[in-house]
């Protein structure tokens, strides 16, 4: 479904990326693990479109996204939740909601997407009326992914979905992600959460210093030496 | 003495029913310009000037074509409208990642540009529709038309704005970007497109209070002056881009000028606004209603 190939890309002068292979298949969820700093955002950033690669190609389903303006990738089907979840703090929840149906293609769609929303999170129908901003880390993260659902995405791009939350709220997130993918949507998911994160994926990147330094099946990775002596602390 | 007072108070009465149409006024041309900071973090300095030329239009079009004031007003504001836009196009885009000093003083220029433009095309004489609309007296207390008709059309004009940014997919992307304008392409959203469109926003709200202070005030090519700071102030006091906070400006600042009127001359009322201006920058220097972080 996703084919990124030898994909360099930075901020300015700075090359954050350097030659990434990856690939995503229709209904795998697959993991990005690596430290701080790795470039696990900017390759998220990259697929979405808001930044550009130097160098490399980006297929989505045949389609060059390299080429695809940027406000024209979710219509390919790809969605976004950024790091930090970025809602729009003073709209509320709803308005919220609906920003991530604006494509014409969503807005069709709205009040189908918005009962599937509510159900995945009767939390949301309850605040609907609420301010973002004012929402707990949890909740907001849930508007965040709500918000990229709205677009009835074929791919999801969770980045860093548990940072910032408190332990019990991080098992809630990941149920989530399990849920999600249950549904049959396929999961593209960048976590420092190790452990967690390859509960929930069919296959991981390691990522180190804009490189992927290992791939393989989540129960590969687990026992692999590097992954176990660098992030699982074994 | 008794009578005195009676007279008193429906003097004060007037005062105030003036400043609160005078405030309406007011609302609407700070909407237009917070609007547009609040958006796409740019102040139109030049933002009266647009005013002024819609007054031309409106002018124009009444005096010199022989159109009636109805067909005239969209016309204009449909000008004003392509204006800001154009303007948008023409001088903001290419500078939108420019210090803000340097797009302070581009719209700066394009001020003087209109000003300038306007004296060699339209001359220095102060011109004017020839509409002379009643006087409304009751209760010894005169409000002209032209006063409830521009207080009645500026609240309209607001309102639909307010459902414009409310219920549309547009208007909600308006009050998004201007919230995180790094994500808006996430959600799908043009940001050149929405800026544009909010730029046209912008000009037809010029072009709305052209229309109705060409019915109170002569069109002159200096016009903008008379409303040009009182409206940036106005949005000053309010915060800037603060949309709630611009409209209690407004009607603060237009009571003032009305009631310090009232006491004294106008002029005065206008020496008492600016200097409550001067102290409430000292009090509150982030607007009335700056949220506290």
């Amino acid at each position: 479904m996703l084919e990124l190939k030898s994909l360099d890309a930075g901020y300015g002068s700075f090359q954050a990326l350097f030659g990434v292979d990856l690939d995503v298949k229709a209904g795998e969820a697959v993991g990005v693990i690596g430290p701080n700093g790795a470039g696990k955002t900017t390759l998220m950033r990259v697929i979405s479109g808001l930044i550009r690669p130097t160098r490399g190609t980006i297929g989505m389903e045949g389609v060059d996204v390299v080429a695809t303006p940027a406000h024209l990738i979710v219509g390919l089907g790809i969605a976004h939740v950024p790091e930090n979840r970025r809602l729009f703090p003073r709209l509320t929840v709803e308005d919220n909601l609906k920003m991530g149906a604006y494509m014409p293609k969503a807005r069709a769609k709205y009040a189908e997407r918005l009962e599937f929303v509510f159900d995945l999170f009767p939390r949301m129908k309850e605040r609907r009326n609420q301010m973002a901003g004012t929402l707990s880390g949890g909740e907001q993260q849930m508007c965040a992914i709500g918000r990229a659902l709205m677009s009835d995405p074929k791919l999801l791009l969770l980045d860093e979905p548990s940072a910032g939350l408190a332990p019990v709220v991080v098992q809630q997130v990941f149920e989530l992600v399990r849920r999600i993918r249950s549904g049959g949507l396929t999961v593209l998911i960048v976590e420092q959460n190790v452990q967690q994160v390859l509960k929930v994926v069919d296959r991981a990147y390691l990522l180190e210093a804009g490189t992927i330094r290992a791939s393989g099946s989540a129960a590969e990775m687990l026992e692999s030496d590097t992954v176990k002596q660098a992030y699982l602390g074994v | 003495m008794q009578s005195f007072l009676e007279a008193f108070d429906i003097f004060l009465l007037e005062a105030v029913l003036n400043g609160i149409l005078l405030g309406g006024l007011l609302a609407l041309l700070a909407l237009g310009l917070n609007l547009i900071f609040g958006v796409i973090d740019v102040t139109w300095i030049c933002y009266a000037e647009l005013v002024m030329i819609g007054m031309y239009g409106m002018y124009f079009l009444v005096q010199y074509y022989g159109l009636s004031y109805w067909v005239a007003a969209p016309a204009a504001i449909v000008l004003v409208a392509l204006l800001g836009a154009l303007l948008h196009w023409l001088v903001i885009e290419p500078l939108l990642s420019a210090a803000p000093i340097n797009q302070l003083l581009a719209t700066g220029g394009v001020l003087f540009v209109l000003q300038s433009f306007a004296t060699v095309a339209f001359g220095i004489d102060f011109r004017n529709l020839g509409i002379r609309l009643p006087v409304l007296s009751f209760a010894d207390m005169h409000l002209s038309y032209s006063r409830l008709l521009a207080f009645a059309a500026a609240l309209v004009g607001m309102i639909v704005v307010y459902l414009f940014m409310t219920r549309t997919y547009t208007g909600t992307a308006i009050r998004a970007i201007a919230q995180d304008r790094q994500i808006m392409a996430l959600m799908g959203v043009d940001t050149k497109r929405i800026y544009l469109v909010t730029s046209a926003l912008g000009g037809a709200l010029a072009g709305l209070a052209a229309c109705l202070l060409v019915l109170q005030y002569d069109v002159h090519p200096f016009v903008g002056l008379s409303f040009g700071p009182i409206t940036f102030l106005i949005c000053v006091l309010g915060g800037l881009g603060n949309f709630v906070g611009g409209f209690v400006a407004a009607f603060l600042f237009a009571e003032i000028i009305s009631l310090g009127g009232l006491f004294s001359d106008l002029e005065w009322g206008y020496v008492l606004a600016f200097a409550f201006f001067i102290v409430m920058m000292f009090v509150r220097p982030a607007g009335l209603l700056a949220r506290r972080s």
